[in-house]
């Protein structure tokens, strides 16, 4: 019995060892296309950070749009953020501010200007739930129709933009 | 091809470090071999001498901006001040692992220098586990992430520049600290197990292993201090700590090791609780490990973390199994036939310092938790999410630290052994007076409203301070010469005095910040007035500066209290050129008492532009706590007792030579 004991730290490091193992089937899973793609977006009925207007996920239909998740605690949504300023005119870009306080969200939009449409509050992580948010930033790019088409994990760069996403948008709007 | 002969510089140096592990095993496995058991010693010397010629190589390529060297080109520019190419050497993840490579030899090279008090076969076990794991992170280095890599023929004309965040005085010192701690854990866990290697599990390993200990705790205890200043002054919004999965992967370590040094002493002066001090000294250096696989496989997304790389991810896992889970077992096979002998009382310092191990090892076992919270939680249910914020790292984490604190308080009255209840019950009833009394006293003076939580955690942090006074001057009472009793205490009780009293000034800090900071989002026009806890913020308008590499707007603030001027202050919104990323450079008027800090935000027409203003009473204090703390840890080296072996050796040598 004593002897079992000791056996007890390595048990639980072999326990953390098997979670940061099977992490890594996470992460690929991350990089791979969201098993949303091909889906409509998840219903929502949930009220804006600056006007509290009540929105559905039918207001996101009507063009191909980009649909960012944010929040003032990530610090490299800051760092996309620039590029989303430049991008607002031409393609319609709605928020879902995530796991955050609406009062701090509002201070944060108006520090750094506000790029989207509109920033639907999850500020239980709900709708990031039913889209799997890996974390923020994380961009989708959905069609006219509502239907997820591509899924982004971290900072959209200005390479990620021109590579992937504009040429995606351009197939959107075309077909 | 100075480029080239750093790479060659690393592969030399993992030669010597498996010559070095690999001659270890031999020397002590064959008593014949004794002779080579100096070699390991050399070939440390030589590793760490080659290690910081690839430093210094990495270095001139970046000072000579070489942007064919594609970490040079993704982390460099021709326009970054000098300064700040000579940190962009650990900007990111290769030249910051190489860094960390630098900081493991050169402890490798102390113990081989300063270890006098060792046995020959102790040193040699040592060094030679010392190198296994060298050769692990030099391994790694070179086939993972190796900083060298050129881009030919065709590379870029100039770099993409440093992360701005990272353009910072406070990240030229921040990791240096940082991995000065982490990796001088491995000391300790060199000699604990070189220790089970040899089984033979006495006190005097805890006497070899507490002035390491304490160093590498004291570095990281800096470095923490400096990553949370860094933190509120760079990142814009005032804050100090996030529970960010990165600041959790440094400060784990730090609580482990807080209960190592605590357990060293009870091991050391006391023979108790040997096996578990030994477990310590393993996880410590195992929760660095952690850290540096959370920073580095991207498994958490953090502010902090370098480009996800799965390769990378599994290699330091891999590594993580043979050297923590290897040494696990170790201790497993070996430490069960240890034995404590001593015995003590519930009211005895042993106890205590049980008490103080138990607690933060709850404590660091919440914190693992909640880091890890995503990757469980997920696992248990498969796709769904979880993110344990600041709220939860809160709820758990203070209620388990004033229970710490309370013991801090009445750990200086006890006695080895066992204490007479009296002798802690009566100085602890007095000091607490006292203290109620202070604090009483210094809400009315500073004229703060009363807010009981925050007043109760300042009558902690001066019964603390009240406490080890109190305990000082009982000491005193009995000597005749009381100004040599004093001075005449030891190092290592000097050393506790600062390091509590650090953590008193570091819990006043934090208990007026959190309840008597003010801030406020306001629209500011020229000549606009905005009121803060008696600060007037006078906006005078923006004007267009240029820095060396980037453009700013800055806001020019005057700030003045009952009409006399107090700073003029100057907020800044900068946009790098060759990144294009817009940083806000927070304006600071530091003073000992109170922090001002002003942000600029956007304009919104009219001249006029969105300005954040805080107010922060007593925010200098935490880190000076942390910095009085650290320093604590440093004052403990000079500790007699840690040399007086070798004073020994030195005159007994000396009369020979007469």
């Amino acid at each position: 019995m004593r002897r079992a004991v000791f056996y007890v730290p390595v048990a639980c490091f072999v326990l953390v060892a098997l979670l940061l193992a099977w992490s890594f089937t996470l992460e690929d899973a991350s990089k791979l296309p969201s098993v949303l793609i091909d889906r409509p977006f998840p219903s929502f009925e949930q009220p804006t950070v600056l006007s509290g207007d009540l929105k559905t996920e039918m207001d996101l239909k009507g063009q191909p749009a980009l649909v960012n998740v944010w929040a003032t605690w990530c610090t490299n949504c800051l760092v996309e953020h620039p590029l989303f300023m430049e991008l607002k005119d031409e393609v319609p870009i709605f928020g879902i501010n995530y796991n955050d306080d609406t009062d701090k969200a509002k201070q944060w939009l108006r520090r750094h200007q506000d790029p989207y449409r509109f920033s639907i509050i999850d500020a239980e992580g709900k709708l990031a739930i039913d889209l799997g948010v890996y974390g923020a930033p994380e961009t989708y790019v959905i069609d006219a129709e509502g239907t997820i088409q591509y899924r982004h994990v971290g900072i959209v760069s200005r390479e990620d933009w021109a590579l992937t996403i504009a040429p995606l948008l351009e197939r959107l709007e075309g077909s | 091809m100075i480029v080239e002969l750093g790479h060659f510089c690393l592969i030399l140096a993992l030669i010597l470090v498996v010559g070095q592990a690999g001659l270890a095993f031999l020397a002590v496995s064959n008593a014949q071999n004794h002779h080579w058991m100096h070699l390991p010693g050399s070939l440390a010397t030589g590793a760490f001498l080659f290690v910081l010629l690839a430093f210094s190589a990495l270095t001139f390529a970046f000072l000579h901006d070489d942007f064919s060297v594609q970490y040079v080109a993704e982390n460099s520019n021709s326009r970054l001040p000098d300064a700040f190419k000579f940190s962009a050497v650990w900007g990111g993840h290769e030249g910051s692992f190489l860094l960390w490579t630098l900081v493991a030899t050169g402890w490798t090279l102390a113990v081989a220098m300063f270890s006098g008090q060792l046995t020959e076969d102790m040193k040699t076990r040592v060094l030679g586990v010392l190198g296994f794991v060298n050769a692990g992170f030099l391994i790694f280095l070179i086939f993972a992430s190796n900083p060298f890599e050129r881009m030919l023929p065709v590379y870029p004309q100039d770099g993409s520049d440093l992360n701005p965040l990272l353009q910072d005085f406070g990240l030229i010192v921040h990791p240096p600290m940082l991995y000065m701690g982490y990796v001088g854990f491995a000391v300790p866990f060199a000699f604990a197990i070189a220790t089970l290697w040899a089984g033979r599990l006495d006190a005097a390993w805890a006497r070899w292993s507490r002035p390491w200990t304490n160093a590498a705790w004291a570095f990281l205890t800096l470095g923490i201090t400096l990553g949370s200043y860094w933190a509120y002054y760079e990142l814009g919004w005032g804050g100090w700590w996030f529970w960010d999965a990165v600041e959790n992967a440094s400060f784990m370590p730090w609580l482990i090791g807080t209960a190592l040094i605590h357990s060293l002493a009870a091991t050391e002066k006391r023979g108790v609780f040997r096996s578990w001090t030994v477990l310590l000294a393993i996880f410590a250096f195992s929760f660095s490990l952690l850290g540096a696989f959370l920073v580095r496989s991207g498994v958490l997304t953090s502010v902090h973390t370098f480009a996800v790389d799965p390769e990378r991810g599994l290699y330091i896992l891999a590594f993580l199994v043979v050297v923590i889970g290897g040494s696990l077992a170790l201790y497993a096979m070996r430490a069960v036939d240890v034995k404590s002998t001593a015995r003590f009382s519930l009211s005895g310092r042993e106890a205590m310092l049980l008490a103080n191990n138990v607690i933060l090892v709850v404590t660091t076992a919440v914190v693992l938790a909640g880091t890890l919270a995503p990757l469980i939680y997920e696992s248990l249910f498969e796709g769904d999410k979880l993110s344990v914020g600041p709220p939860w790292f809160n709820a758990v984490f203070v209620p388990l630290v004033t229970l710490l604190f309370l013991f801090m308080v009445l750990s200086p009255y006890s006695r080895w052994r066992s204490t007479a209840v009296s002798r802690i019950v009566v100085p602890a009833i007095g000091s607490l007076l006292v203290s109620v009394v202070l604090s009483s006293l210094f809400f009315w003076i500073g004229g703060a409203s009363f807010e009981p939580v925050a007043w109760s955690y300042v009558t902690l942090a001066l019964w603390i301070v009240v406490g080890l006074s109190w305990d000082m001057a009982n000491n005193l009472r009995n000597k005749r010469d009381r100004i040599a009793a004093l001075f005449g205490r030891s190092w290592s009780y000097y050393g506790m005095w600062l390091g509590h009293s650090g953590m008193a000034v570091c819990i006043l800090g934090v208990a007026a910040t959190l309840y008597y900071s003010d801030e406020r989002d306001v629209r500011m026009q020229p000549d606009d007035v905005v009121v803060l806890s008696g600060y007037e913020f006078r906006f005078l308008g923006v004007d267009q500066i240029e820095g060396p590499n980037y453009v700013a707007d800055r806001g020019v603030i005057e700030v003045s209290m009952d009409e006399s001027p107090i700073a003029s202050m100057y907020p800044e919104k900068r946009r790098y050129l060759s990144s294009g990323n817009v940083m806000t450079e927070a304006a600071m008027k530091p003073r000992f008492f109170v922090d001002l800090y002003v942000a600029l935000g956007e304009p919104v027409g009219d001249d006029a532009w969105a300005v954040r203003v805080h107010y922060k009473p007593f925010v200098r204090w935490i880190w000076i706590g942390g910095a009085l703390i650290g320093l604590g840890g440093f004052i403990t080296l000079f500790d007699r007792r840690y040399r007086r072996r070798r004073q020994v050796r030195e005159e007994v040598a000396l009369e020979g030579a007469v």
